[in-house]
């Protein structure tokens, strides 16, 4: 386990099914996609399969040029796309679309169950449903989805039922909200402002993308930490234009060269805190210690990590907060001589 | 893949879907544009495209026309009905909630195979391009290296092997596994199987696996045993047993917010400095840590032994990070 990074871009690249077997995996359904539609444009059936006009227009030459030869030469398939209008006039054996694979079954029927668990999601009528269609269409590939399960958090607790349904609404119809929030990092019970501009689930927790009117910048609220909202039906959300959504395919956890750069020292007891916060740098020490490197803009709950940790790892660097450390773990014993 | 052989295996598919007999691989030789003249080249290349099409999917039948009559030899086919997609029609909520599926996956391997089915499903006339945004963006990220490794031996029923190294160990240990299912919650991601070592039901958790997950035995080996819930098994491993406990504590007036949101019958006492607050807890071990956290914000006036329990934790804190 060697300097891993957090936050690694996504990369998911447009029209990367230009590849080897993706192009065939296209031209196998650019025929029964046209036949189901009797006749597409250009630009529309480009755009469904990400590629460009001319990389279609390829497409539709190759499948144009295929020929049997043996025991008559026939070409299966004729089509043409004047005009800029596709239509298929005669296509052989290879009008209906190949089956699904068990990967891509998979892919969407685990998509589906997670989004399906979400808590308070209006759309769980047509998830089921949609569900058993796709089991039903994917026949034996849907088997090893059930292996797969993907678990959503939408509330933490009884406070925070019903938030995503509410939130959804505030969207839907353009209303400022106000929130009572909790920062764990900070310990503190915040009131704010917000204007929703969305929702997102990321690494199985939900949260609200908004507006905030407090600190004037584009934030993202869990919703298990908001102790209360309450819709201010009469206020219509004022999200500013320049107002950009966070990039989450990036990671949730933004460096920032302000940061507090914070170095622990962990025993093998310690070393959960590794999976649990993103480090910058993860050394091996030998008998299952780590060395972690972490950034924050915000040292308070590193604090709290230290005591919460025990015995289990110290703080090393920088050395004023191994001494908030040691001054919040001598204060509070003091407390405990008192009472 | 070059265009050549784009278009030699279209011409393979076509040919092998267009016959309800089998077809010699000299019959198709002759049938399909492409082909080198050279018997040793031709093998070989056709070899490498059956191996193609089957990791596309395509399902290749072999057999022979004349059974039983001996010297014949053995040709191929591609069945309609196990290649084609049977009709799926969606509503448009449907198709909506589809599509937002289809975008979940954020990391190559499983977000390419959901554009891929999606591919095939637009193919069956299903339009997924709906206006109706469902007002909720959901990511699944699978960043865990050990992922695509271990999906495919869940997929393919196959033992794996790799290092493991648990919270606690000193070391790294190699691990063999029959893998039942992998999960994940808050983005935490979790293999469970049965561990041939210990002869046991057990869980690992992919961020604490080193290195290379291998292969450990044929695929199809693994049975999952009826009735196995690989998601209970994840989460309610290590769960305490124990009954839950009231805790008397002393709360900091305006501070320690995150125990006063489950905290019962807080009231203030002597001066204000501080509430008094009735906490419900299950296991010490968990608990004193947590309580640790918030330093001088909060005190446990009982039972002595969570008292105790953090005491000892500030103790262990504050030697620590001596210098």
């Amino acid at each position: 386990m060697t300097g891993r990074t957090t936050g690694a871009p996504g990369g998911r690249a447009p029209g990367r099914t230009t590849t080897s077997s993706g192009r065939l995996a296209r031209l196998l359904a650019l025929v029964p996609y046209v036949i189901s539609r009797d006749s597409v444009a250009l630009d529309q059936a480009a755009k469904d399969f990400g590629v460009t006009e001319k990389q279609l227009i390829d497409d539709l030459n190759l499948l144009w040029c295929v020929e049997l030869r043996a025991p008559d030469p026939y070409c299966p398939i004729d089509l043409s796309y004047e005009g800029g209008e596709i239509i298929v006039t005669e296509a052989e054996s290879i009008d209906r679309p190949l089956r699904l694979k068990a990967d891509e079954a998979s892919a969407l029927l685990v998509a589906l169950r997670m989004l399906a668990g979400i808590p308070d999601l209006p759309d769980r009528d047509a998830l089921s449903r949609v569900i058993a269609k796709l089991e039903s269409a994917a026949g034996a590939a849907a088997a090893p989805a059930s292996k797969v399960a993907v678990e959503v958090a939408a509330g933490g607790g009884p406070d925070t039922a019903g938030h995503l349904g509410r939130l959804r609404d505030a969207i839907a119809r353009g209303r400022r909200v106000h929130l009572a929030y909790y920062v764990p990092a900070r310990d503190e019970n915040t009131e704010r402002d917000v204007d929703p501009m969305r929702l997102l689930v990321v690494e199985g927790n939900t949260y609200l993308e908004g507006w905030c009117r407090r600190a004037e910048a584009v934030r993202l609220f869990r919703l298990d930490r908001i102790t209360s909202l309450r819709v201010l039906d009469d206020v219509p959300a004022q999200v500013p234009e320049d107002a950009e959504p966070r990039d989450v395919d990036a990671g949730l956890y933004r460096p920032s060269p302000d940061d507090v750069v914070v170095t622990l020292e962990l025993t093998a007891q310690g070393r959960w805190v590794a999976d649990y916060y993103p480090c910058e740098s993860v050394e091996e020490l030998g008998e299952g210690r780590l060395r972690v490197v972490l950034r924050t803009s915000d040292t308070r709950w590193v604090r709290g990590l230290a005591l919460r940790l025990g015995d289990q790892g110290r703080v090393v660097a920088p050395t004023e907060l191994a001494d908030a450390v040691r001054d919040d773990a001598a204060r509070a014993l003091a407390l405990y001589e008192q009472m | 893949m070059s265009r050549r052989k784009t278009e030699r295996l279209l011409n393979l598919v076509v040919c092998l879907l267009a016959t309800r007999r089998y077809l010699t691989a000299e019959q198709i030789r002759r049938a399909v544009p492409g082909y080198p003249d050279s018997d040793e080249a031709f093998k070989r290349m056709f070899e490498r495209d059956k191996e193609e099409l089957r990791e596309l999917g395509v399902p290749l039948e072999v057999g022979s026309d004349q059974q039983g009559a001996g010297g014949e030899e053995i040709g191929y086919r591609i069945p309609r009905q196990d290649y084609e997609l049977p009709d799926i029609h969606l509503t448009p909520d449907e198709a909506a909630v589809l599509g937002l599926a289809a975008r979940v996956w954020q990391r190559a391997s499983m977000a390419d195979a959901a554009s891929g089915a999606l591919l095939k499903l637009r193919a069956a006339g299903v339009e997924t391009d709906t206006a109706t945004a469902p007002g909720i963006e959901p990511r699944l990220d699978t960043g865990e290296p050990s992922f695509p490794a271990l999906w495919e031996a869940v997929r393919d029923g196959r033992p794996v092997a790799f290092d493991y190294q648990g919270v606690g160990r000193t070391s790294a240990t190699r691990r063999h596994l029959e893998p039942w299912g992998v999960v994940s919650r808050r983005g935490r991601w979790y293999v469970v199987g049965h561990d041939r070592d210990r002869d046991e039901t057990r869980v690992f958790r992919l961020s604490r696996i080193v290195g290379e997950v291998v292969p450990d035995g044929p695929p199809g080996s693994v049975t999952v045993p009826p009735g196995v819930d690989v998601r209970r098994i994840a989460f309610d491993w290590g769960e305490p047993v124990s009954e839950p406990r009231p805790a008397k504590v002393r709360l900091r007036a305006g501070a320690a917010h995150g125990p006063r949101r489950w905290a019962r019958d807080v009231r203030p006492v002597g001066d204000g400095t501080w509430d008094e607050a009735t906490l419900t807890f299950r296991d010490v071990d968990r608990f004193a840590p947590y309580l640790a956290r918030f330093a001088d914000d909060v005190v446990v006036l009982d039972p002595p032994d969570l008292r105790e329990a953090v005491i000892w934790q500030l103790k262990a804190a504050l030697a620590g990070s001596g210098r």
